[in-house]
């Protein structure tokens, strides 16, 4: 608590952690979308941009955010019509861009300045790259992207679930599309320099994934997202501030255990769901329950489901009554199920 | 019995290469009508121009009011994406209903009545809590026809639906979709590949090569040299 006290006594670590939190928020409600969509590349690809057009606009002498914002909105729309079009396979399609982006900004920048510690920290992030307009740009963009999702996260929901059928629907998909993507541009670019090119994308995809392994719903995966996000930006910023690592890096490393965490966690419920009927017919008729009283207990010991099936099935004299071979036909139903599981 | 679609000599087609040439068919109230063909015959293509997300090219593509009011109820082909999505089965049918909804970003309860009567009439309210990614493939596609259902109980389109099930999740699905047309009067409109399966269901059969090879009744189909051929010769015919 105390070093908490005394990193706020800062101004550059207020800016950082009103900035930071802001910006993982979005990052990480749009990831929820990106990920699911299988576009968490294109996260990576924008910071490249990103990271490419930075380096121009200081080697040139500009400042750097009104010529990286456009773009890399410019950069978004391309990625996501690639992703779209499909005729070029599109996760090669970005690696390359990302990679020739890159490549730009590093020939401009030891062309002209050299290797400064200022693209130091453009690739790998600074806790003091906030300054008071990122801030306010940060919680405009924050308020922004929640409004979005308070709003509209019916459609956004459907939109991506299913981009066809929400077209059949009359959904407007490529306003969907393209305020997403011009959002994701402005969310990376402001995020980029506290937590690094190399490190930003990051924020969009731990929280959606880490979320996905434990909630079953849509609107749970996208609140544990935003809450992961914040709690673990804080926690990184607060480790970085007191072992003195860099802060990207370090926020980055506190999400990686957060989704180490809940893979843990779903492991852990998963042997308890198992048990749980799925289809409908399962739930009915004495067997079922029968089932759950002969063979529950033994769920303790950690085998695999279909070995208490057999042990089941040999543990009962087969047919004997009724209610064993009820039993069995609610477990080769639940059998059925496992074998299907992905 | 009114007709819904009909097409009279459409063609549809993509930037610089038409897909389907020269199609003319109707579909009526209470058809089941299923139109097959081989890859790349233009059946999507065909699917995409019914629903409107794809202008003909050229022709007259007339549908009936009713259905432009309601809507066409759609069954997408599943993308790899779609199996591993964290929703419940609530949410999924739900988004069924956002094409009532106009601009109001929330669902109003009569739109969540029309949710679970579609639930109970595919016999998946158990599920409703359940995660869409946990269940078998057939129980992911009644959850699909009940989204499409909530948008509306008039027509349903499915593309190649049976993608995937294993051989008796098939029979329920074919049983299933049976049910929906004899009982509901739910017009169907089913692309499919497996011509022997649904040969018995169905009461039209259109045969797309661009253009059309066949239309009329699966008894007529059965003479035709196409239907011999993708029914696998003289006594293919189960």
């Amino acid at each position: 608590m105390s070093v908490i006290l005394e990193m706020l006594s800062y101004p550059f670590l207020v800016r950082a952690f009103i900035g930071g939190i802001m910006i993982s928020l979005c990052a990480a409600l749009l990831g929820v979308t990106l990920v699911l969509r299988r576009y968490s590349m294109i996260g990576d690809g924008l910071s490249h941009v990103s990271f490419g057009a930075l380096s121009v606009a200081v080697a040139v002498g500009w400042s750097p955010l009104p010529v990286s914002i456009p773009v890399v909105i410019l950069a978004a729309f391309f990625l996501l019509r690639i992703t779209e079009n499909g005729k070029m396979k599109s996760d090669a399609a970005i690696a390359m861009i990302s990679a020739s982006a890159l490549a730009i900004g590093i020939v401009v920048t030891s062309l002209t300045t050299g290797m400064t510690t200022d693209v130091s920290s453009y690739m790998f992030g600074s806790i003091l790259a906030m300054s008071k307009g990122d801030v306010c740009l940060a919680v405009v963009l924050s308020a922004v992207v929640l409004g979005l999702f308070a709003v509209c996260r019916h459609r956004i929901f459907a939109v991506t679930f299913d981009e066809n059928f929400s077209k059949a629907a009359g959904i407007n998909v490529s306003f969907y599309n393209i305020v997403t993507a011009v959002l994701t541009a402005v969310t990376i670019v402001l995020g980029m320099r506290m937590m690094g090119a190399m490190l930003i994308s990051s924020l969009v995809i731990f929280p959606a994934l880490t979320s996905m392994r434990l909630f079953k719903s849509f609107r749970g995966v996208v609140w544990s997202s935003g809450i992961l996000a914040v709690v673990c930006f804080c926690i990184g910023i607060t480790a970085s501030y007191a072992f003195s690592t860099p802060a990207g890096a370090s926020v980055v490393l506190v999400n990686l255990g957060a989704f180490l965490l809940f893979g843990l966690a779903e492991r852990m419920l998963r042997k308890r769901i198992r048990w749980q009927p799925l289809r409908p017919g399962a739930r009915q008729g004495t067997g079922y329950a029968g089932d759950r009283r002969g063979v529950g207990p033994r769920g303790g010991s950690g085998k695999m489901p279909r070995q208490k099936i057999t042990a089941g099935r040999h543990g009962n004299p087969a047919g004997a009554s009724d209610k064993a071979a009820a039993a069995a036909d609610g477990r080769e139903k639940q059998g059925g199920r496992t074998d299907n599981d992905p | 019995m009114s007709t819904l679609i009909t097409c009279r000599h459409v063609d549809f087609g993509y930037e610089n290469h038409d897909a389907v040439i020269d199609l003319t068919m109707e579909v009526a109230e209470g058809d089941y009508l299923c139109v097959v063909g081989a890859n790349g015959s233009g059946k999507s293509t065909l699917v995409k121009g019914l629903l409107g997300l794809l202008k003909p090219a050229g022709g007259e593509l007339v549908v009936a009011e009713e259905l432009r009011r309601t809507g066409i109820g759609y069954l997408p082909q599943q993308t790899a994406a779609q199996r591993d999505f964290p929703a419940t089965v609530w949410e999924v049918v739900l988004s069924g209903t956002l094409n009532r909804c106009g601009r109001r970003p929330f669902y109003s309860r009569e739109e969540k009545r029309l949710a679970a009567s579609a639930m109970e009439k595919l016999d998946i309210m158990p599920l409703k809590n359940h995660c869409y990614r946990e269940l078998s493939g057939g129980q992911q596609q009644r959850v699909l026809i009940a989204r499409a259902l909530c948008a509306t109980s008039r027509m349903l389109i499915l593309d190649e639906p049976i993608t995937g099930l294993d051989p008796s999740a098939i029979q329920d699905f074919y049983r299933l979709v049976r049910r929906l047309n004899r009982e509901e009067g739910v017009t169907i409109l089913m692309v499919s590949h497996d011509v022997v399966g649904v040969i018995g269901q169905a009461n039209k059969i259109l045969h797309l090569q661009q253009r059309v090879l066949f239309f009329g009744t699966p008894e007529e189909y059965r003479g035709t040299e196409a239907g011999r051929r993708y029914l696998g010769g003289e006594d293919g015919c189960l």
